[in-house]
Parts: C-alpha cells; sequence; structure tokens
C-alpha cells in the first residue's frame, strides 16, 4: 500500500481548485464560509423585499413614498455608500501590498462615509416619525422601517466591525488572520451595498417617483 | 523568499501564501465608475417624463440588476477561475431562493387580493 501526500500530487504554488490539486489555500475557504453566510444574510433581505412588495401599497390613507421620500437624499446616500464601498476594496488592496499607513487612510474615509450614510438614513427616520408617519401607521411604513432600518442595523455593525478590525491591525499587526478578518469584512460591506441597490431601485425610485 | 516573509513566517496559517493578490486598484475603479454610471441612469430614468411611465419599472429594475452585476464582478471579484465554482454555485441557488420568496410572496398575495370578498364597510 502506498500513501501518496498531497504535496507530491501538486506543488503549493499551484492554484488547486475543484479538490484537484490538495486543499484550497485558507483563504479560499474562509472566504467560502463567508460567502454562504452573506447569501444567508442576503435571502433575509429577500425576505424583506417581498413583505415591502406586498406592503407597499397599503398606506392605510396615510402619506405614500411619493410625498414622503426625497429622491435627492436618496442618491447622496447612495453615493456615500458606493465610494466607501471603493475605499474598503482600496484598503484590502493596501493590506496586501503591505501598507498599514495607506490602509488607516482608506479605513477612516470608509467609516467617514459609512457614518454620513447612517446620519442622513437617521434624520430622514426622525424627520417622517415627526411628521407623523412612524413604522405603525400604516402597513407600508411598517415594511419601509423593518426593510431600511434592518439595512441600517447592518451598517451599524459594519462600522462597529471596521474600527474592531482598525485597532487589530494597529494592535497585532498584518498577520494573516488579521488579513483574513479584513478581507471578510470588505466582502460585508461589498454585500451591504449591493443590497442597497435594491433598496434604492425598489424603495425609493419605484415608490417615490 | 526576503526578509519581510521571514518576519511573518512564524504568524501565518499553513496554506496561506503571501503574494496572492484578488484584484488591483484599476479593477476596483472600473467598478466604480460603472456603479457610477449606472447609479446616475437608474435616477435619471425615475425623474424623467420622457420615457413612457409603463415601461419606467422595468427599465430601473434592469439597470438594478446591472449594477449588482458590477458589484459582484469588480468588488466581489467573482470570477470564472476554478477557485470561484463553489461560489459560483452557491451564489446562483441564493438567487434561486431570493426569486422564489419575493415572487412566490408577490404572485401569492396577489391572488388573495383578488380573490378577497368585498368587505360591506364601504
Amino acid at each position: 500500500m502506498s500513501v501518496v501526500s498531497l504535496a507530491d500530487v501538486a506543488p503549493h504554488h499551484v492554484a488547486p481548485g475543484r479538490g484537484g490539486g490538495g486543499p484550497a489555500s485558507t483563504r479560499i475557504v474562509v472566504a467560502y464560509g463567508f460567502w454562504i453566510f452573506l447569501l444567508s444574510d442576503i435571502i433575509l433581505f429577500a425576505g424583506l423585499f417581498a413583505a415591502y412588495a406586498v406592503l407597499s401599497g397599503n398606506a392605510a390613507g396615510g402619506p405614500t413614498g411619493r410625498e414622503l421620500f426625497d429622491l435627492r437624499t436618496a442618491f447622496i446616500e447612495t453615493m456615500c455608500l458606493l465610494v466607501s464601498s471603493y475605499t474598503a476594496g482600496l484598503g484590502i488592496l493596501s493590506i496586501e501590498k503591505q501598507r498599514p499607513d495607506l490602509f488607516y487612510v482608506f479605513a477612516g474615509l470608509t467609516f467617514l462615509l459609512g457614518a454620513a450614510f447612517l446620519f442622513i438614513e437617521i434624520s430622514e427616520f426622525a424627520g417622517m416619525i415627526r411628521e407623523g408617519a412612524g413604522p405603525s401607521k400604516s402597513g407600508f411604513l411598517s415594511a419601509f422601517f423593518t426593510l431600511v432600518g434592518t439595512h441600517g442595523a447592518h451598517v451599524t455593525a459594519g462600522l462597529l466591525w471596521l474600527v474592531y478590525m482598525t485597532a487589530q491591525v494597529f494592535v497585532k499587526g498584518l498577520r494573516s488572520h488579521v488579513r483574513q478578518r479584513l478581507l471578510c469584512f470588505s466582502l460585508f460591506w461589498h454585500a451591504l451595498d449591493i443590497v442597497w441597490v435594491g433598496v434604492f431601485t425598489l424603495v425609493y425610485l419605484m415608490g417615490g417617483r | 523568499m526576503d526578509g519581510d516573509d521571514i518576519l511573518h513566517l512564524h504568524d501565518r496559517t499553513p496554506g496561506v501564501r503571501h503574494d496572492e493578490p484578488t484584484a488591483d486598484f484599476l479593477t476596483y475603479t472600473a467598478g466604480l465608475v460603472f456603479a457610477v454610471v449606472l447609479t446616475i441612469m437608474s435616477f435619471a430614468v425615475a425623474g424623467t417624463s420622457l420615457l413612457w411611465g409603463p415601461g419606467i419599472p422595468v427599465g430601473l429594475i434592469v439597470l438594478a440588476f446591472a449594477q449588482i452585476g458590477v458589484h459582484l464582478v469588480f468588488f466581489l471579484h467573482m470570477g470564472t477561475g476554478p477557485d470561484h465554482t463553489n461560489n459560483i454555485i452557491a451564489l446562483a441557488f441564493g438567487m434561486l431562493i431570493c426569486f422564489l420568496v419575493i415572487t412566490g410572496s408577490i404572485w401569492i398575495m396577489a391572488n388573495l387580493n383578488n380573490n378577497m370578498m368585498q368587505m360591506p364597510m364601504r
């Protein structure tokens, strides 16, 4: 009986793929596992999107989306999140280039843009509740606050995670497990932007027209 | 093996190499440009009165899917390489579930609304 080790079959520097050349690298496995989580999160949002699509016509005599939504605000929010996604990607790039100094700059930009997004969203919510268009007003508004609020909660969690990861880079340096966590953070942040594309199209553009 | 590599040797998980690039600056910048263009197009389509009204939601949905595609390729680096096969299969399954949940809900609730007995209130 002969035992053939994986190292004999394929050298380590060959990209394996489909298990052919031995186990995939840790980075690929970690990213895959996190990708599965992100997809389950997107399915959660699919449920909320479905609820909104079903309830969006039920204004119960209260204000409708056309009266409530300001497309200019939604556009600014969209741009904040989009550019923050870009700076998060550049942050990961500077980690790969072993440039923690650049990473701090991009992490700061990402945080500022994410916080600006969150600030605009919260002031929008506060304004709606002040006008008497709170989540208890109608089925439409319940679905709106649940969908957009859940996305906002995810952004808040992402901002906290970003602060935590920046502290880890500062304290621990660019170790491989810190880099993997940063990769997961960037995947999370990009996935939030994908969900936001659905939100601004379905809620703001279709409802606020 | 340079000095930097030796420095990081002790805190590396097995299987991870130092020089595995995922993307470059150009990929992210191209993604940003495409996404910004698609976003501006979406908002322009929604705000215009030049287009035929009932067609606008269809156009918005197409633009949204295009932008999601841009995000997947340029930001999440979904590719056709062998390392991406599992990611793509998982994505396809996730999209199937999302499609079933959203269209199924809309379809069933529209049916219920149609078949609802008229209440004598109004």
